[in-house]
């Protein structure tokens, strides 16, 4: 009868202390996960403004200003323009 | 070590017999009370201990959570809107405001700090405020005044409401937001916010629309799709331990959403060739205003849709109501001459002509009732394939007069002209048709060529698809759709071939826009320039030219409408303003989207300049109405 207290009590002690250690390992972990998450958004945030950036850095007009303004670059005349077929390779070959 | 072993009994006896005063026998009650005393201690702190945890607990409860429960907030983002190739259009970023808690705020030192730290802190404080103003753009004596003005003392006495609480700044940027935090002064406090951005800017203003200051659509896309765009912040009950991190969720008060992006049918590419290109000609023809849209063929898509005049979504300071509105879809105007290839296809649906059948139109004008229809140019006999390339009103109205009214009206309707577009689209315009029981003769006249009835832009680009397709009518939309779609029919596929032939026509060197023609691409459509209506009749010198037609001619792809406003630089005829831009347009996009051409890549040689090409405007007749 005793033994079977002694072991009861022992194996009492032993989940109780199971007990803490896996919640605070569920803490660590949920602190992480909550940290990832905040990560994440921030990420995500800054990917926002990167992609705007890059729509406004890209823009057709901005780009076409640039282009004729600074780089004096024009749109070639259409005669001379010269269109190549899709079969390009083929129509190469003599 | 030994005493320890010796039994207790033995011990105590040994003392006892040794010491006289342990001899003594203390009265038996002594130790009973303390007995009781002790227990009744005890007891009391027991049963406060389980008072406490079990029946009355909501107290300690309530400080419990208090000391270590924490709202926080889940933000919501709106939903981007992208184009076809994910080019964003509108997005939302993370913005700050800032918030005054003005009964926290201290401007310096008070008798009520009593301890020297309470006075350092308070000094920190007045020093940070000083700092504070230039970042949020004030003066610092403004600043003051906003803390006294509309806190304690002054308004208060003069019986103004005290409002604690108020926002200072709105939409503040990221990096200024961190230099206020960084300030920490006691009352101040930043939220976050999202502000929307539309990098495309004015190239795609009225498409995208607006959203106002709090993201909700106020026009465009923004307004129609705000259900599914629109994020929603939630929030939840956590658990902080004391480092501030977040250890354990307790409830979700609020469920958070984020919006929906949305990725619309239009091609940034062809968009801002389409805007660039009607704003090179509302500009060169000093036009009031002008409208273009571009739809695909096969899937109804809108691939693009500029307006001018336009705005800046995201400076929109001051805003006009000429500057805000979707000409293309909201207004209506008598079409004109891009009428003409309805009547005559429903002549030829009809079997009442044939491409090659001859009407004589000499003398160039016609009597109906007591009105006069007239040509600008006399013709004399035409085939119907040159009533619609030359754009005789007599001719197309001879046509019109073997027609029954029911039958054109069912034709129109059928064409989507007098209803709404199938756009989820604030606004669109349904035009105008009225019921044919009460058309008169004359008014069937006219209606055959595009007078007497109105239609918005995208209606009449989207009524050409019976031509561009093989006669059936196209569904539009504004959102991205890869597979193509089923129309409903309404005129045979033969009709439609005949009609692709007649409009090719039109849009060549002996038609009546032989500007619309581009290099490599064959191109098929008709002008339009009709008299716009002022207050009750026409004015005499106020046009509006148009351009409806599709590319290429023989396997179309693109419908193109075209329509500028007023232009008043001598020349207004729709083969001189509007088909230049259906012109640079087509050959852009077509080249954008990879159609392969079916034309040489010859420059265009236009016919002479001087050259009579007019269309007839049919004015005289409409102020007979």
């Amino acid at each position: 009868m005793t033994r079977l207290n002694l072991l009861l009590a022992l194996t009492l002690i032993l989940t109780a202390l199971s007990v803490v250690t896996s919640s605070h390992r569920a803490r660590k972990l949920f602190i992480g996960l909550e940290e990832a998450q905040v990560q994440q958004a921030r990420i995500e945030e800054d990917w926002r403004r990167l992609q705007l950036e890059q729509g406004t850095l890209a823009k057709h007009a901005f780009v076409e200003e640039v282009a004729k303004k600074r780089l004096n670059m024009r749109t070639p005349d259409a005669r001379a323009l010269q269109f190549v077929p899709l079969n390009a390779a083929a129509v190469v070959k003599p | 070590m030994n005493a320890a072993t010796i039994p207790v009994n033995a011990a105590s006896v040994a003392m006892k017999a040794n010491q006289p005063l342990l001899q003594l026998r203390l009265p038996l009650w002594r130790s009973r009370f303390m007995m009781v005393i002790l227990f009744g201690a005890f007891a009391t702190l027991m049963g406060r201990a389980v008072y406490l945890q079990a029946w009355n607990n909501d107290f300690l409860q309530e400080e419990g959570e208090a000391r270590t429960q924490r709202t926080v907030e889940i933000s919501g983002v709106r939903g981007k809107i992208t184009d076809r190739h994910g080019e964003v259009f509108a997005s939302s970023t993370e913005v700050k405001s800032v918030y005054a808690s003005l009964e926290d705020i201290r401007i310096g030192i008070t008798p009520k700090d009593k301890t020297e730290a309470a006075r350092k802190r308070a000094d920190r404080n007045a020093q940070a405020l000083k700092q504070l103003a230039p970042l949020l753009g004030i003066s610092e004596g403004e600043l003051y005044r906003r803390i006294g003005g509309t806190s304690t003392k002054p308004g208060a006495e003069k019986g103004e409401r005290k409002r604690d609480f108020v926002r200072w700044a709105r939409q503040l940027p990221p990096d200024l937001a961190d230099q206020i935090a960084a300030l920490k002064i006691d009352g101040i406090h930043l939220q976050r916010e999202y502000k929307r951005t539309y990098p495309a800017g004015e190239v795609a203003a009225h498409i995208v629309g607006f959203t106002g200051i709090d993201e909700n659509g106020q026009e465009g896309i923004e307004l129609a799709m705000q259900e599914s765009l629109a994020g929603q912040a939630g929030s939840r009950r956590v658990i902080k331990d004391r480092r501030g991190n977040i250890v354990e969720d307790v409830a979700s008060i609020q469920a958070s959403r984020q919006g929906q992006e949305l990725a619309l049918s239009i091609d940034s590419k062809i968009q801002y060739l389409a805007y660039s290109q009607l704003k090179q000609a509302v500009e060169a023809h000093g036009a009031k205003a002008g409208g273009i849209v571009v739809l695909d063929v096969h899937t109804g898509e809108v691939l693009a849709l500029a307006n001018l005049p336009t705005y800046n979504p995201n400076a929109r300071a001051q805003l006009t109501g000429a500057q805000l509105r979707n000409r293309v879809l909201t207004d209506e105007f008598e079409p004109g001459s891009t009428m003409k290839p309805f009547t005559a296809a429903l002549a030829l649906e009809q079997g009442q002509v044939r491409p090659d059948t001859v009407i004589q139109t000499a003398p160039g004008r016609m009597h109906i009732g007591n009105a006069t229809i007239s040509d600008a140019h006399p013709h004399g006999a035409m085939s119907v394939a040159e009533i619609i390339q030359k754009s005789s009103n007599v001719g197309t109205v001879k046509m019109a007069m073997n027609i029954e009214r029911a039958d054109m009206w069912e034709m129109y309707r059928k064409v989507g002209l007098g209803a709404p577009p199938p756009l989820q689209f604030p606004g669109a315009s349904p035009g105008r048709v009225r019921d044919w029981k009460k058309w008169r003769p004359i008014e069937q006249a006219t209606m055959s060529y595009g007078y007497g009835l109105s239609v918005s832009l995208v209606q009449i680009a989207r009524a050409y698809s019976i031509f561009a397709r093989d006669g059936d009518l196209m569904p539009v939309t504004f959102t991205k759709r890869d597979s193509p779609v089923l129309g409903q029919p309404v005129i045979s596929p033969e009709t439609a071939r005949e009609m692709r032939t007649m409009l090719a026509a039109a849009a060549s060197n002996v038609g009546t826009a032989p500007k619309a023609q581009t290099m490599g691409y064959s191109v098929a459509g008709k002008t339009g320039t009709a008299h716009k209506q002022e207050g009750g009749g026409y004015a005499e010198k106020k046009y509006r030219a148009s351009f409806v037609g599709f590319a290429p001619a023989g396997k179309p792809r693109l419908i193109i409408a075209v329509m500028i406003d007023e232009p008043s630089n001598g020349k207004y005829y729709g083969g001189d303003v509007a088909a230049p831009v259906f012109s640079a347009v087509s050959g852009g996009a077509l080249r954008a989207l990879g159609v392969p051409p079916d034309l040489a890549m010859k420059p265009i040689v236009l016919p002479p300049e001087n050259r009579e090409i007019r269309e007839s405007l049919g004015v005289s007749l409409a102020k007979a109405e």
